[in-house]
């Protein structure tokens, strides 16, 4: 029991992390792959801040009078891995956006067809 | 969504100062509380975004041209390499800031942390509207 | 017992989002329920002690990210093609993976753990940061400063995507199809 109440936080947040990746994998819509990768890294981010956690701590901006900090090294790797995410995630969706100019749509199965077709013609 | 006066009165011209304003906050206090160059580059970045939304980008481009928001990107990257290279200049090694300062150690510290805060700063502001302007920018095709 | 309700609270809100996330068969609703569930898990954050991360989360997933998307969303389309039969392979990888997570978990320190071995290099910093630095916030110390290299890297790594988005839409050739703008 004492289990469960200790570690209830990561098995939530790893039920986060793969309904991002069921999205992912699941879905042949490019827009909605990069909606579920983006609730996958949420969910990363969530893991790492989760563990930074200390008990009876407050956050690492120091105070008179407070002695435990939480830890600040994930909150600064999690910092930076947010603002890159979406970098990323701009180039992901310039990608759809040049795709969908080149085949008119944003369905996996569709763009398939659409090179099977080529490739049989050609 | 020009012709909304609501939106263009209470978003635009209101908020949008105070917005800037809380972007360079957080940008110059991030020693001290919460914040630091990625939040600030993000909210101004986000700022200027809402301009863009609400008076049209070719609006938004006349305020801030494309090549100062290019140039701007890559300047914040020099910045931080700037800071790096001046330390080992100085006797340091690179991005050791605390030699910035000849007297006090924690001195140059400071100055250090201000100076790559606002190198990462700028970068992110200019990525952020480089991007929404790229996607913004492009356009429906006609077919 | 305040504290945990409240942690209960946000981590079922966060739950429910993400799957109404997978169940949400319009675009426009994705990308809408993405900004609320970045900005449920700021709210976590910020119940985790991490108000900075909190901050970023906040600005980047519910604001910035979300225009992206929408931004997207109208130059391609907002329509999404109907799944038309359930597939059962995707599920079956899910809940492989998942389970072997949670065995991963089950000898991990628990939650809130001052004695975790991950707080090791975390405790270093706290101790060192007044002394070296004298500011309050070492979060900033740390991502200046101990992992300054780090920050280049990642900023630099910001550049080069915003150099990739922009060679990838700015100039259109004169062969390409023209397009309407407004």
């Amino acid at each position: 029991m004492s289990e469960a109440l200790g570690l209830y936080n990561y098995w939530i947040v790893i039920f986060l992390m793969m309904t991002g990746l069921y999205l992912v994998i699941s879905t042949g819509n490019l827009v909605r792959k990069v909606v579920g990768l983006n609730i996958f890294q949420a969910s990363v981010l969530l893991l790492y801040v989760t563990m930074g956690r200390v008990d009876g701590a407050t956050a690492p901006i120091f105070v008179e009078g407070r002695e435990t900090y939480t830890d600040p090294l994930p909150s600064v790797l999690m910092l930076t891995a947010i603002v890159v995410g979406v970098a990323t995630t701009a180039v992901a969706l310039a990608l759809t956006v040049r795709i969908n100019e080149a085949y008119g749509t944003i369905e996996e199965d569709e763009i398939n067809e659409q090179e099977h077709a080529q490739e049989l013609a050609g | 969504m020009r012709e909304v006066k609501i939106l263009r009165v209470v978003s635009a011209k209101t908020l949008l100062p105070f917005i800037l304003l809380f972007a360079l906050y957080v940008q110059f206090h991030g020693d001290f509380g919460p914040g630091g160059g990625f939040q600030a580059g993000v909210i101004f970045g986000a700022g200027l975004i809402l301009h863009a939304l609400v008076f049209g980008l070719n609006e938004s481009r006349r305020v801030i041209p494309e090549w100062v928001i290019e140039s701007a990107a890559a300047v914040g990257v020099l910045i931080y390499g700037g800071v790096g290279v001046v330390a080992m200049l100085k006797g340091g090694k690179f991005l050791e800031y605390g030699v910035l300062d000849a007297h006090d150690r924690v001195h140059g510290q400071h100055t250090g942390l201000i100076l790559i805060e606002l190198g990462v700063g700028v970068t992110v502001s200019a990525v952020m509207l480089a991007i929404y302007g790229a996607l913004a920018g492009r356009g429906r095709l006609s077919t | 017992m305040f504290q945990q309700t409240v942690d209960i609270l946000v981590l079922g809100l966060l739950a429910a989002t993400a799957l109404a996330v997978v169940r949400m068969r319009t675009l426009i609703g994705a990308a809408m329920l993405m900004g609320i569930y970045s900005f449920l898990s700021a709210s976590w954050m910020l119940i985790l002690d991490a108000p900075d991360v909190a901050f970023t989360e906040a600005a980047v997933g519910a604001g910035v990210s979300t225009i992206f998307v929408l931004a997207t969303l109208s130059i391609t389309t907002i329509r999404a093609k109907r799944q038309t039969k359930f597939q059962f392979a995707p599920l079956a990888v899910v809940v492989l993976t998942g389970a072997v997570l949670i065995y991963g978990t089950l000898d991990m320190p628990h939650f809130g753990d001052p004695e975790a071995p991950v707080h090791r290099v975390g405790n270093r910093y706290i101790k060192r940061v007044p002394e070296e630095f004298k500011i309050p916030n070492a979060v900033t110390a740390v991502l200046g400063s101990y992992r300054g290299f780090d920050t280049f890297g990642e900023t630099t790594v910001v550049l080069t995507a915003g150099l990739g988005v922009l060679c990838l839409l700015r100039k259109r050739r004169e062969d390409e199809p023209k397009v309407v703008t407004e």
